[in-house]
Parts: structure tokens; sequence; C-alpha cells
């Protein structure tokens, strides 16, 4: 029987909502780990049964959890994070050169070819990767050591490395993305790197298209396309057609073309979501109204898809991680809110419905369909 | 035996029910005491204290017979009642948020 398993990750815990295909009826479970931050919570997509969580606090730093068995049980995995060699020192918010310093896990994102293998992507932005299914974690260092890393800087949420997108036809090939230094992509399975922000232009930095320094929020790929990107920028929705080399903007006739989660629907490689937030100082939905836009045309001619989503008086946040897409045959489309709330479309955003209402600020949405 | 008191948030963590009583060498010392509970919990690596620097992590704090120890050094030796186990050593989360 088919269905869909969501991951979220909230301020304090993470919930496993499940539903059978027609996804109407939910049941919910949670709060594990009640109390921790759960920046992200992912599936191999090689064993439905093996989860990786980010677990974070204030007080007690990272941890890393690793569930067999879907989420009913998780076990604590390797959480040391240790830059390779001398970290060095990156630009700091008041121009100095400041240490690197890991923060947290942003990001997971399991192997396309060995479930015990899952890439970390992490504040200071580096990206880490594990070949014993978490239990410990080595730097792809060449990222960091990139010979623009010292200019990096953190955005306003930190420095952090955000977006892990592998190729499904080239194992060699990795992309990546930093707030706010932009995107990267790796050719040799994350030896090297080279900046692929050239097209993007920002009026925040002092060369508005400067070769880093980009606030990337997000970026999406559809596996059957993987040259083409989207990408949602702190302002602009962005794409590309040749894995980067050159960006072109595809924002035409949003509210706002600032945001910060871009998808792409399961079977329609042109037909992409994002949620306009009013701007970078004024995080909630333009006009208090809730509303995914959706281009079926790989960009521009957006539409507002509103059937179901509050339309006064809304003033959430959607943040980069909390969207996804399930791959059933009526594709579902999947967004969390900082208000705790967590939406679900079965019929590829027309219409929509709260799955849960009152979680704690949604930090993080996946899903794993079960056919 | 030390007798340790850990915040609820690493108990679960640690799957404990209460306290922990630990079996320090002597001289029981600040240090001692997080390498012991490290050995005794390997989950709690991290939590407590930085993995390389071994600094206390800035939101911890150390608590024993009414007075703060957060800030002494690893090499600290803790007063007798908390060798003796008369009391104990608290590890808990610094008061932080609003």
């Amino acid at each position: 029987m088919s269905g869909v398993r969501v991951l979220v990750g909230t301020r304090k815990g993470a919930f496993v909502l499940t539903s059978d295909g027609k996804r109407e009826d939910w049941k919910i479970e949670g709060p594990h780990f009640a109390g921790w931050e759960i920046f992200h919570v992912k599936g191999s997509p090689l064993d439905s049964n093996r989860l990786y969580a980010s677990q974070s606090s204030g007080w007690f730093g990272q941890l890393m959890q690793r569930s067999d068995d879907g989420g009913k049980t998780w076990t604590p995995v390797g959480n040391e994070f240790t830059y390779e060699g001398v970290p060095g020192t990156h630009q700091f918010y008041d121009g100095t050169q400041h240490p690197w310093e890991f923060k947290r896990v942003w990001h997971l994102e399991p192997s396309l070819t060995d479930p015990d293998t899952v890439y970390a992507g992490v504040e200071d932005a580096a990206l880490f990767r594990s070949t014993d299914a978490g239990l410990t974690w080595q730097e792809l260092s060449g990222l960091r050591g990139h010979e623009t890393g010292s200019r990096w800087q953190p955005g306003a949420g930190g420095m952090c490395l955000h977006s892990i997108i592998l190729d499904p036809t080239n194992p060699n090939r990795i992309f990546i993305a930093i707030s706010a230094a932009g995107a990267f992509r790796s050719d040799d399975a994350g030896v090297t790197w080279k900046p692929i922000n050239q097209g993007l232009r920002s009026e925040y930095i002092p060369d508005p298209t400067a070769e880093i320094g980009h606030c990337v929020h997000r970026i999406a790929m559809h596996p059957s396309r993987p040259n083409v990107l989207f990408m949602q920028k702190h302002f602009d929705v962005m794409r590309t057609d040749d894995a980067g080399e050159c960006w072109h903007e595809v924002s035409d006739n949003l509210p706002s073309d600032f945001g910060f989660p871009i998808d792409i629907h399961a079977h329609e490689p042109d037909t992409i979501y994002v949620v306009p937030i009013k701007s970078d100082s004024e995080h909630f939905p333009p006009d208090g109204k809730l509303r995914v836009y959706r281009s079926r045309t790989g960009g521009n001619e957006w539409e507002a898809l509103t059937n179901g989503l509050p339309q006064s008086d809304c003033y959430v946040n959607v943040l980069r991680e909390a969207m996804c897409v399930d791959t059933l045959d009526s594709c579902g489309i999947y967004f969390g809110t900082t208000g705790g709330q967590v939406y679900a479309s079965s019929d590829s955003g027309d219409n929509w419905k709260a799955i849960v209402r009152d979680l704690p600020a949604v930090l993080s949405v996946e899903v794993q369909t079960f056919q | 035996m030390i007798r340790v008191i850990l915040p609820a948030h690493l108990r679960t963590l640690a799957r404990l029910d209460g306290d922990l009583e630990l079996d320090v060498g002597t001289p029981v010392t600040l240090g001692a005491v997080l390498e012991t509970l490290e050995k005794c919990c390997p989950v709690l690596r991290g939590t407590v204290r930085d993995h390389i620097t071994l600094q206390r992590r800035p939101l911890v704090r150390f608590f024993a017979c009414g007075q703060d120890f957060s800030h002494e050094q690893p090499d600290f030796v803790l007063p007798e009642e908390v060798v003796t186990g008369v009391e104990p050593f608290i590890i808990l989360g610094a008061i932080a948020g609003g």
C-alpha cells in the first residue's frame, strides 16, 4: 500500500507524520528528542528505515542520531566535527578575521549509493562526510580551503552550509550552498570546488556580481535533469541550465522575490514552488497572505496557490529546509511554518490543508514515499 | 563514590533514571570527574565540554556545596563533602533566555 512519512524538525523536537497514499488522515508521533532543536531529519533513499537527525542545543551542543527502524527508536552516533588541519579564519561581521568554529549541523544528505554514507553541512560553513552510518565524521576540507574561504562571511542566520545536492547521474558531482558565500560545485567527489555564482546579482555586497558573497538561501535540482538548478536567493529566484556556470533570474511576477525554500515537482521538472516572504527585514508573507507560488514553465509566469492557506493576518515564515515533495503519482507538496503548522497538498499545490497546527517552530520538513 | 546530578536532557540522553555514582580515582579533581563521566557515558562526550579543547561549554555550570566551581581549572580538587559522597556534584544548564 502506498503512503508517506513526513519528517519534521522543530525548535523543540522532531515529529513523524504518516499517512496512506490518499494523504487525508494523518498520524502524528513525537516529540522525539523533546526540548532539543532538530535542524534536519532525512532518510536514506536506499533504506527507508535508515534516518539521520541533527539534534542541537545552545547548552549541550551538537548530537547526531540515527534510526534503523523508520524513527521508532534512535541511537546517538558520532558528534565530533573537527575541522581538518589548522582551521584558519573567515571574515566576521565586523570585517575582522575570525577563527572557524563549529556550531551545529544544518543539513544532512544521505548518499544515493550507500546507506552508511551521509553528508553533513555545518555552521561555520564546511562539508563533512561519514561512511560508517554517522559514527565518525571527516571534513571534505577542499571546500573550506578554497582560495576564497577567508573572505566568506556569515549571513544573519550564521555562516551555514545548508544545501547539499548529489548528482544522481554523476557520483563525482556535488553542489552545495552557503549563506553568505554562495553556491559551489565539485566535480571530483568533494576534493576540489569552484564557485558557481556567475549571473547572480546582490546589491547588498560591494560588488553586486562578485565571485562570492551572495546569500543563497536554497538550491534545488530535479533528478532527471541534473544540469538544471533553481535557486532562491536572499532576493531573486534564479535558474541555471549548465550546472551553475551561469544563472539567470526567473522571479518575474512574484509579489516578492525574497524567500527561503524552493522545490521542484516530482514528475514535472519545469514545475517549481517558492513561498514569497515580504523582505529581509520583514520575515512574513506579503499582505499577511500565506501563498505558495508555482511556475509551470521552469521559472517566471508564477501563479498563487491559496486554496486552504490562510489569506489574512498570517505572519509566519517558512524556512529554507521546510519544504519538500513526495513522489506519489499525484505529487504531494509539504511545508512547515515558524508558527508550527505543517501544510500538505496532495494535488501538486492546488489545494492545501494543515496536517498539524501547533508544533514548535518548524525548521525542516522532509518526506519519504512508499509506493 | 562521587554522586553526580545531571540535567534532565543529559539524563535522558544517557538513559539514566536518577543520579549517577562515579568511582573517581584520587585526587578527585574537576577534570577527573568529567573524564570519568565521559568514560561511563560516552554519549555525553561533547555535551558538557568541547571534544578537543576540553573547555566547559559556555552554558554549562558546575555547582557543589552551595558554590559555583564552573570557572575552576581541571586540576581543581573538589571539596571533601563531594569526595565522600555527602554532597553531590551538580552539572546543570545555565539560566538563559527570557
